[in-house]
């Protein structure tokens, strides 16, 4: 997939601080001129949406259920009520954070798929840290202290994949996997050891953190403070990649490895670090699962938001900000599959059948790009 | 139209108008419930036709659509996370359920408790004893099937059942009603078989497929000549000994048909009874009831019908454990050790339903195999 990495004929030497956007033109080209270019970005993936579509209309006409009923349940149980917009909000909270563990280090080329481990280790070292502290120290301290017990824990256990790619050429996809279940593990082995709550003899979680130490939702919704937060971490990351010298030189290394460490790019550094960022975002992710929803660490961690994270950043084309609406999407989509299943009478398999064929139909979709003059000014050069 | 296309162009249109209705906390708006009729909600955590624990509700769910007045909506693989929290307000609010019934342990705390306090009209009721009457909102409430006393009666039956005296166990975790109902199938065979044993092996999670089939085999060529076991799902557990040529006893649901030649009896669930008597309660506008546990003598567990693998001993004597247990015979008969260090952790008799033995965390001795 292209990371977008301008090509070395476009940079004056020396100037790696220089920030030309990725995707955009050069300013210098008029308004009309790079709206036309940019629009190749929102016709492709909406008309592949819509050939998804059609093909999931097709599969529902061949089991003898209605396409048109089922759009009517997806927009009211996803979208179409105060109640089911914020559901799908609060659900696509989590898939944010877990897809932004994918698209930071897939800038620097690496598919680090590790985001559900760096979930459950993250939002147990915060439900680990806070436990001993509920009722001796004030929340005002304690909730900042579980966001970085999650955030450095998460970060540590994505940054040893980056790690071990760069000192011993480890398949970052490989060991990234494993190590989320080396995390599910840990995690298992101390909630149901040593930090067990005894007084919860059926399943094994630490000790509640308790009302005050949790995170409430933002005021006048249902949502809880991670959405937000994730929104912010979006734009956040999306400077941080496409605005700074830091992203420069990761989407540098990404395009191309040997000339990065040919320019004197801290090529190790920077994957680490982008592996550290993506462990840091799928552990926040977890400290929200215990502060705003679990209020404890234990098995339910491992919901798969980590997994579905991936499907979201690979459909945001690793994109920060694009993470927002498509985990809306997501969000949507699974927040309308309990009314889909209850109404129609279809098992939950049915929305996954749609997200799978979304995600084949984007995938096949990335071979269109370049290939329409309308998207391509006669006045622009080939950008690639 | 897609489904995405809609969504996303009539989204733009409504998202002042969604923020504005969430201030206004109109979240309450959908539900409209004609006097008489009740919606029943039930959220399952797996798969409805599980050949398990879902399926034994989902069973249960089948007789309540018949009764009149009464509408159900089932929704099927709801982990325990907000998304349970989220199908029950999605019930409320779009389906206008009266009654949710959430029939998986973690659903309780906290999403069970906190959407009961948030929709006080609705009544809620959970899958494990778990309602607390001085801590938990009134509109909550818990119901339970002591599936140890049909447990026990497959002891009985397989004792009279196994030649080498040793009965397989396939457990998912260490917690109390897991140790229960090893425990009982352990009391049960002594009956008919005294120098029986019970071998356990224990996988870890509630359902791991390849590790079950893993211990029914390992139970197999140990010399287990009766294989039963207690995870979510027993199918692969069931069918894995019908290929070896052991025979089998079933748990929480019937897995009879996946046996055809080895099948003894089985331990099932009888939610029927409950949600039946629910039903009737709305009906006749009397209170539900907030905390409803039991067994046999209360007609909410049974065992499946016997199989081919049972013979006429094992027939007789489960009919007769079946009866006892409907007069409520104690299975737990003091003094009793545990198979660690031989300390007597039953000093006396206990009855079916004593809540100390809900404090299990000790297998007795004829039980071979540790619990850490």
């Amino acid at each position: 997939m292209s990371s977008g990495v301008p090509a070395a004929n476009e940079l004056p030497a020396g100037t790696l601080g220089a920030t030309t956007p990725p995707s955009a033109p050069a300013a210098s080209y008029g308004f009309w001129t790079r709206l036309r270019v940019n629009s190749e970005y929102i016709v492709i993936p909406a008309f592949a949406l819509l050939m998804a579509a059609l093909l999931f209309a097709l599969f529902l006409l061949a089991i003898g259920k209605s396409p048109v009923d089922f759009v009517d349940y997806v927009w009211r149980g996803g979208f179409g009520t105060a109640f089911s917009f914020q559901n799908t909000l609060q659900r696509s909270s989590p898939l944010i954070l877990t897809a932004l563990a994918v698209a930071i280090p897939a800038r620097i080329g690496l598919i680090m798929i590790g985001g559900e481990g760096a979930l459950v280790l993250g939002g147990f070292a915060a439900a680990a840290i806070a436990v001993p502290m509920v009722g001796v120290v004030p929340p005002i301290v304690t909730m900042p202290v579980m966001v970085a017990a999650a955030v450095i824990v998460g970060g540590c256990w994505v940054g040893i994949a980056g790690y071990l790619k760069y000192a011993r050429g480890v398949n970052e996809t490989i060991s990234s996997l494993l190590l989320t279940y080396i995390g599910i593990a840990i995690m298992n082995f101390f909630v149901e050891g040593a930090l067990r709550d005894a007084t919860n003899p059926n399943k094994p979680s630490t000790k509640p953190i308790g009302e005050a130490y949790m995170v409430g939702h933002i005021p006048g919704t249902q949502v809880h403070w991670g959405f937000l937060v994730g929104v912010l971490l979006s734009v956040a990351l999306y400077v941080l990649m496409t605005r700074t010298t830091f992203g420069f030189a990761a989407r540098v290394t990404g395009g191309n490895y040997r000339a990065a460490l040919a320019q004197g790019l801290p090529v190790g550094r920077l994957i680490v670090a982008c592996a550290m960022i993506a462990g840091g975002c799928a552990g926040l992710a977890g400290y929200f699962e215990v502060a705003a929803i679990q209020g404890r660490a234990n098995a339910s961690l491992a919901a798969g938001y980590g997994f579905t994270g991936i499907l979201v950043s690979f459909l945001a084309r690793h994109n920060p900000v694009v993470i927002v609406p498509v985990a809306i999407l997501f969000g949507g989509l699974v927040a309308s599959g309990g009314l889909i299943q209850r109404r129609m009478g279809l098992p939950d398999a049915t929305v996954l059948v749609l997200q799978g064929l979304i995600f084949i139909v984007l995938l096949v979709s990335e071979t269109l790009y370049g290939r329409f003059a309308i998207f391509r000014p006669a006045d622009v050069k080939d950008r690639t | 139209m897609s489904a995405s296309e809609f969504s996303r162009r009539t989204l733009l249109k409504t998202t002042a108008w969604g923020v504005a209705g969430a201030t206004l906390n109109l979240g309450a708006a959908g539900r409209a419930l004609a006097a008489g009729d009740l919606t029943m909600g039930i959220v399952y955590v797996g798969a409805r036709d599980d050949f398990g624990w879902n399926q034994a509700h989902a069973v249960a769910a089948e007789a309540l659509k018949l009764v009149p007045g009464v509408k159900v909506v089932e929704e099927e693989n709801v982990p325990e996370t907000d998304a349970c929290a989220k199908t029950m307000e999605s019930m409320i609010n779009l389906d206008g359920a009266g009654l949710i019934l959430a029939t998986s342990f973690g659903y309780y705390t906290p999403f069970v408790v906190d959407i009961a306090k948030k929709y006080p009209d609705v009544q809620f009721r959970h899958a494990a004893p778990l309602w607390n009457k001085d801590k938990d909102p009134k509109n909550a409430g818990s119901y339970f099937g002591y599936l140890n006393q049909a447990h026990y009666v497959n002891g009985v039956a397989a004792g009279a059942c196994t030649t080498s005296n040793k009965i397989g166990f396939v457990a998912a975790k260490p917690i109390a009603s897991v140790l229960s109902n090893i425990n009982s199938v352990l009391l049960g065979a002594r009956k008919t078989n005294p120098k029986a044993i019970v071998q356990v092996i224990f996988t870890g999670d509630w359902s791991l497929p390849v590790r079950e089939a893993e211990a029914a085999n390992a139970l197999v060529d140990s010399g287990c000549d009766v294989i039963t076991c207690h995870v979510d799902s027993p199918k692969v557990v069931i069918e894995t000994a019908e290929k070896r040529g052991v025979k089998t006893c079933g748990h929480n649901a019937s897995q009879a048909p996946l046996a055809p030649k080895g099948f003894i009896t089985g331990a099932e669930y009888k939610w029927a009874t409950i949600y039946k008597g629910y039903a009737a309660d709305i009906a006749a506008s009397n209170p539900l009831p907030n905390f409803l546990i039991g067994g046999y003598e209360s007609d909410f567990v049974q065992n499946t019908p016997f199989g081919a693998g049972a013979n006429e001993a094992a027939k007789a004597a489960a009919t007769a454990a079946i009866a006892d247990m409907k007069a409520k015979a104690p299975i737990y008969v003091g003094p009793l050790k545990d198979n660690k260090t031989g300390k007597i952790v039953i000093d006396k008799t206990y009855g079916n339903l004593d809540p100390y033995l809900d404090k299990m965390d000790y297998l007795l001795e004829g039980v071979v195999g540790s619990i850490t």
